[in-house]
């Protein structure tokens, strides 16, 4: 039997959250940490907890899975479960709404303000606006972020300035929109994040880089938006 | 369109602006480094040293500018390492609303205090 603690908290009925403590039947079965949240939600309907894909498309089910946060989804037991206990709390930093569910406004506020959209104002050509094999190429590592927010959750920097600091997730988005040559804003989104909060609250400490679950690197990322910051200051 | 930050968090930062306060950052730890190095080096490398060689080393302009140097980076390291963790600890998210005058105390207090250390350091070099 798998021992299973997990954060409960219904601000309707608690005064303040708990671990609640669960054994389940997992048949030797190295399943992921999203089916036993299933199993037990059938034990008990008033779990809640996001998901939808199950398969680490969405990013829904993102979470602090024995102390490291990762999609429930595509977490495997075998890698979250130590001494034979499986602890899962809600992603850290963030407002929680009810057990593992948080209040993702702030994460969203920031990817807002980075613009994650392609800006280009000279006239659209007939078809397409055509990118060369390398021009593409530099898009990759970047455009596959889920938004789990499994990296800002996991960066301090983020913990104390959510409001400032864009953080690992939005600045990785950042960074796909200044190396996309289809993009024409570049001087005015590197110009809106030249504060002291924005891109430098990054202290390189790599948390980002450590969690995210599609083996992303944010932190490589903002060290080319700091490049691209220098180069236009000259 | 976004808008900046601008508020009494960056009016207390050393450069006003995240580039120019991440260069300062490392172009001081490079100093300090090399002084480490080259202090570490001569200690070693001079194992039976008297105070006169120790006294004309340091009285040297060269040695008086490099000692200045260094003090400056140490200034300006702290006054942005300190910046940012007042910044992170000492705010109004997670203190409520007296954190601005605490920090602006706080932050006061630690340039007065490296201002102070920076003056005091120059009289010692220059008194050798």
């Amino acid at each position: 039997m798998l021992n299973v603690s997990i954060y409960r908290y219904n601000p309707e009925v608690d005064n303040e959250p708990y671990m609640q403590d669960f054994q389940i039947d997992t048949q030797g079965k190295d399943i992921m940490v999203l089916d036993v949240l299933e199993k037990l939600k059938a034990e008990d309907p008033t779990l809640v907890f996001r998901r939808s894909c199950r398969e680490g498309v969405c990013g829904s089910d993102g979470m602090n899975i024995s102390g490291k946060n990762g999609l429930a989804c595509v977490t495997p037991l075998s890698e979250a479960v130590k001494n034979n206990k499986l602890v899962i709390r809600p992603l850290p930093g963030l407002p929680v709404i009810r057990d593992l569910v948080i209040d993702m406004s702030q994460f969203y506020a920031q990817y807002e303000k980075i613009q994650p959209y392609m800006i280009n104002n000279t006239p659209a050509p007939a078809i397409e606006r055509l990118q060369s094999p390398e021009e593409r190429a530099k898009l990759d590592g970047l455009y596959e972020c889920i938004l789990c927010a499994c990296c800002s959750t996991a960066c301090p920097s983020f913990w104390w300035n959510p409001d400032k600091f864009i953080g690992p997730s939005g600045l990785l988005q950042a960074y796909r929109f200044l190396a996309d040559s289809r993009d024409t804003a570049t001087e005015e989104r590197l110009a809106n994040l030249d504060d002291p909060f924005s891109v430098f609250r990054c202290h390189g400490i790599m948390n980002c880089v450590q969690v995210c679950p599609k083996g992303l690197n944010p932190t490589k990322a903002i060290g080319h938006i700091r490049n691209m910051l220098i180069r236009s200051a000259t | 369109m976004v808008t900046k930050v601008k508020s009494v968090t960056t009016v207390t930062s050393l450069g006003r602006s995240g580039l120019s306060d991440w260069l300062i950052q490392r172009v001081s730890a490079f100093v300090m480094t090399a002084y480490l190095v080259f202090i570490v080096g001569y200690l070693v490398s001079t194992p039976d040293l008297s105070y006169s060689q120790w006294a004309a080393l340091n009285s040297s302009l060269p040695m008086r500018m490099f000692s200045l140097l260094t003090i400056l980076s140490i200034a300006a390291h702290a006054w942005i390492g300190m910046w940012c963790v007042l910044t992170d600890y000492i705010t109004v998210r997670l203190i409520g609303p007296k954190a601005t005058a605490l920090r602006i105390f706080f932050q006061l207090g630690m340039m007065a205090v490296t201002l102070l250390y920076v003056v005091w350091a120059i009289d010692i070099l220059w008194g050798i």
